[in-house]
């Protein structure tokens, strides 16, 4: 089974090599197009002007950040579940990038907001929760960091992980209620009844642009972490191949 | 109720109001922050009464953070919870059972305090007993969660402050719906009973997720 043969880290390395190049030059492209069609070839909208275009980078990152929420929750079955070893690496590797969208949507929500709502912060239902999973990234990167030991903080982040997961629905579905209560109808929506053609396209192939980005970041931020657990374990060896016995242990002074 | 459970119990319970535990010291901070928000925001009777009840829901949320890493640092130092961990009895009720003891410890002092911090805030009647009703509701679910905080960080030799911004996202619905229901008993945009079974439901989920997400944590520190 294919899912197997990668947990094998140096048979990974060999995969990351030949699909990165490939990847990284659809992502450059799509980035040219998905950029150049929302830049020049994307109408203004007739109320808000060229403001529009913050879409195009605000709402993919939006998607992103809860993608990438979704592929931590699988890495963290597949670390507490099926045991695979890359799980944890790829649970880790996602949460820095992950948080780097949620910031992305967050500050590009806010400029966005300042011509719209005339204010940068609004406690919306949606940018509150947002900010909250912002919180729970930051607070999982903050787990990972504080236990040295790859293999037990990875089991750690992953229950957290799924915690968050089966409370995200739940913080989603709360703070909407917190919001239609105790404020009006939000200033802004979508008028009309679809997006136009001419904006969804370019919203479309910003979207997969934006994917195909994660992807590759994750694949190198994966391939550091494994390279970066290597050295980790040279460099254990050769601290416990310095210090032969526990009889040094115990007297350092000597 | 099984034997080794109500020892359990009555251990955690002594352990946690005797001399060492540190019980009372969550209702005078409770008692703290109350008095200290008026020098933050102004003596004005009104705007204390009008958001009071918001008031002592995150005075009571601060001050069972504050608690929570007592809930297993004490018996992981003393080894207390390697023997619990050996002993056999299936980990999640035991998590349970320490939550529970730390909650009338801990919780529920907290609730019986809020009648009498209203006063300060000067709370209508309606107003207190609705605040006292949530917290009697909510505070559990908010130990549970944070037990599962407390787990996570039991390694780690400073895990208060992380686990607090651990904790307080998932505190989130809680916190709403506690607020919510009190608003309703008070101003009443919708029923008192909505938010309130609402604040219920979710007692009872963290009951399930809480000790099972905690055991697995705890299992896994110590191996």
């Amino acid at each position: 089974m294919a899912f197997w043969d990668y947990a094998n880290p140096t048979r990974f390395l060999r995969l990351v090599q030949v699909v990165l190049p490939w990847l990284a030059g659809l992502c450059v492209g799509l980035f040219a197009v998905g950029l150049y069609m929302s830049f020049f070839v994307a109408p203004e909208d007739y109320q808000q002007g060229d403001t529009v275009r913050i879409m195009y980078i605000h709402v993919p990152a939006a998607w992103l950040c809860m993608m990438c929420y979704s592929v931590m929750t699988i890495s963290s079955l597949g670390t507490l579940v099926w045991k695979h070893p890359l799980a944890d690496v790829s649970a880790k590797a996602a949460a820095p990038i992950g948080a780097a969208f949620t910031f992305m949507a967050l500050v590009t929500g806010s400029l966005w907001g300042k011509p719209m709502w005339g204010t940068y912060w609004e406690w919306d239902a949606r940018l509150t929760s947002v900010l909250v999973l912002f919180i729970m990234y930051l607070g999982l990167m903050t787990l990972w960091r504080t236990m040295d030991d790859p293999i037990k903080a990875g089991k750690a982040a992953a229950v957290l992980t799924l915690v968050g997961a089966l409370n995200l629905p739940i913080i989603k579905f709360s703070v909407d209620w917190w919001n239609t209560l105790h404020q009006p109808a939000s200033v802004f929506r979508f008028d009309g009844p679809t997006i136009h053609p001419d904006i969804l396209w370019p919203l479309l192939v910003m979207a997969f642009a934006f994917t195909t980005l994660f992807f590759v970041l994750h694949l190198m931020a994966m391939r550091n972490e494994v390279l970066r657990r290597r050295v980790r374990s040279l460099r254990l060896r050769a601290a416990s191949a310095a210090q032969p016995g526990p009889a040094a242990a115990a007297q350092p002074a000597e | 109720m099984r034997n080794w459970a109500l020892v359990l119990f009555q251990r955690d319970l002594q352990l946690s109001v005797r001399i060492g535990g540190s019980a009372l010291v969550g209702v005078l901070f409770f008692l703290a922050v109350v008095t200290v928000i008026p020098f933050g925001i102004g003596p004005d009777l009104n705007l204390l009464s009008r958001i009071g009840p918001g008031l002592l829901w995150i005075g009571a949320l601060l001050a069972t953070l504050l608690g929570l890493d007592r809930l297993f640092q004490a018996d992981r130092d003393d080894g207390t919870l390697d023997l619990i961990l050996m002993a056999g009895r299936p980990l999640e009720v035991v998590v349970l059972i320490k939550c529970l003891a730390h909650w009338v410890g801990t919780g529920l002092p907290l609730v019986v305090a809020a009648p009498f911090l209203g006063i300060l805030l000067n709370l209508d009647p309606v107003a207190t007993a609705a605040v006292t009703a949530t917290l009697f509701a909510g505070t559990p679910a908010l130990t549970l969660i944070g037990a599962i905080g407390a787990s996570l960080t039991v390694t780690l030799r400073r895990g208060g402050l992380l686990l607090a911004i651990l904790v307080i996202p998932l505190a989130v619905p809680t916190l709403i719906f506690g607020v919510s229901a009190t608003d309703a008993a008070v101003r009443d945009p919708v029923p008192f009973m909505t938010p309130f079974l609402i604040l219920c439901a979710l007692s009872l989920i963290a009951a399930v997720v809480g000790p099972i997400a905690s055991a697995a944590a705890l299992r896994f520190a110590s191996d």
